[in-house]
């Protein structure tokens, strides 16, 4: 089953194309690694599809349901807001910075969103949220705050927000940097237990050895267009192109 | 005059002080957060309204303010008011002066948030109303106390500029009292009992901050 489909996708910022006809279909349990220079768009193809930024033209599809679609005039024309609700629910997002409420404990940051807006009960929430907090390795940390932790337990923390509403698929946008070198191991291990629990995932990254071990599907971007996807053992060790073999080569030794 | 019965005079005027302290306070406190949605609204005709109320309440003098709230509906209207107007004129100055400055102390805290804090909140699911009032305005109170504090003070000593409406706070009460006995005594009373609100004040806002220190 096809989880998200995004058509013909193009996004400017002030009449400067970022996103150039983006076509791309993420089928449950895969687990996709955008990789590519800084400013070829990336992050800002995440930001569209977890409708953070609005795009210009094309088509945003969660599990065949249209959150946008170009319109007769071209533009792009999105879903009613009740149906944009609906869909917001499918996808989660994994911040670069991480987000984390601050004034909020760990677990609150975990279950509110459960509560606050899911309408679960607490009982429930905290039962979701511990278990989480478990399998992040987090378990005596839930009534930290997050000033309290390191960098690596916050992304932790918020991945654990992030899976605790349940998403249908999981965006990480540079999950690891903005951590010291010795804190991403902590992240791509919980990342990769997630990938052989079937998360379906989109991960941008610049760990080019991690996206090779567990993305089952690269694309490499540059400037503004995908040029080049496919298994990692093609796009990452035997590229086709001759700007991902450029990339590709600053990545060596 | 004896001591005691000058401190009981001025006690008498000390609680129209407070009275007219809380009352600002309970009406513009919130009233400043309706004035910060304005001065950010997208729509431009209300937000020039609000920036050229604000600029007004901050560019003229208070006292000045309070004579034509008092003075305007009679000078203007010829609406003749009661008595007892004298101290609503003085709430009605004091809030909306005051609500001005606090807008622009809430304008400055909100502007400050870092916008990752609205896009996780989005993520989640929050509705905008949501957002505003679990997410963003906890931790903007947290970032303005210090800010609200040194205006909450201010306002303690400018109660006394109700006097110019004639409105018998204890500032009135001191002057008429010092003036009819040519006597410094009490002066140094009230700026005593003003000092000791102010103390109270200061040490309401120390145990507030506290209570907000549980997070960085």
């Amino acid at each position: 089953m096809k989880i998200l489909e995004i058509k013909h996708l193009k996004k400017s910022f002030d009449g400067l194309p970022v996103l150039k006809d983006i076509s791309l279909s993420v089928e449950e349990g895969q687990v996709i690694g955008v990789i590519g220079p800084s400013g070829s768009g990336k992050s800002t193809l995440l930001r569209c599809a977890t409708m953070l930024e609005t795009i210009d033209s094309g088509e945003l599809i969660y599990l065949g349901e249209h959150a946008a679609t170009t319109g007769e005039n071209g533009q792009a024309v999105y879903a009613p807001a009740p149906k944009l609700q609906k869909i917001q629910r499918y996808f989660g997002l994994v911040f670069q910075n991480f987000n984390l409420f601050p004034h909020f404990s760990v677990i609150k940051n975990v279950t509110d969103a459960l509560i606050t807006v899911q309408k679960k009960d607490k009982a429930e929430a905290l039962a979701i949220g511990r278990e989480l907090l478990a399998k992040m390795g987090l378990a005596d940390k839930e009534n930290a705050y997050p000033y309290q932790l390191s960098g690596g337990q916050q992304q932790r923390v918020s991945i654990a927000r992030a899976l605790a509403l349940n998403p249908k698929i999981l965006f990480f946008d540079e999950p690891t940097s903005a951590l010291d070198p010795e804190l991403t191991g902590e992240i791509l291990k919980v990342m990769r237990q997630l990938a052989a629990e079937k998360m379906t995932m989109v991960i941008v990254t610049h760990e080019m050895s991690f996206a090779r071990d567990v993305a089952d599907h690269i694309i490499f971007m540059d400037d503004g267009v995908i040029v080049e996807e496919g298994p990692p053992e093609v796009v990452i060790d035997n590229p086709q192109n001759e700007r991902t073999r450029a990339f590709l080569k600053r990545f060596e030794n | 005059m004896e001591l005691s019965l000058l401190i009981q005079k001025l006690g008498e005027g000390l609680l129209v002080s407070i009275a007219i302290f809380t009352l600002t306070l309970i009406f513009s406190l919130p009233l400043g957060l309706l004035v910060a949605f304005g001065r950010m609204s997208k729509n431009i005709i209300l937000r020039n309204i609000v920036k050229f109320y604000i600029s007004i309440m901050r560019g003229t003098p208070l006292m000045l303010q309070l004579m034509v709230v008092y003075f305007g509906p009679y000078y203007l209207f010829g609406i003749r008011l009661t008595h007892g107007y004298r101290f609503v004129a003085a709430i009605i100055g004091f809030v909306l002066n005051y609500a001005a400055y606090f807008a622009e102390i809430y304008r400055g805290g909100i502007e400050s948030m870092p916008i990752g804090q609205y896009e996780a909140a989005k993520l989640l699911g929050y509705s905008k109303t949501q957002t505003f009032f679990r997410i963003i305005l906890p931790q903007v109170i947290k970032r303005i106390l210090p800010a609200v504090t040194n205006e909450v003070i201010t306002l303690v000593k400018d109660t006394s500029l109700a006097f110019v409406i004639s409105v018998m706070e204890m500032f009135a009460i001191a002057k008429a009292i010092a003036a009819a006995q040519t006597n410094m005594m009490p002066f140094i009373v009230a700026g005593i009992f003003y000092y000791i609100f102010n103390y109270v004040v200061a040490f309401a806002s120390e145990a507030l901050e506290k209570r907000f220190s549980y997070y960085e």
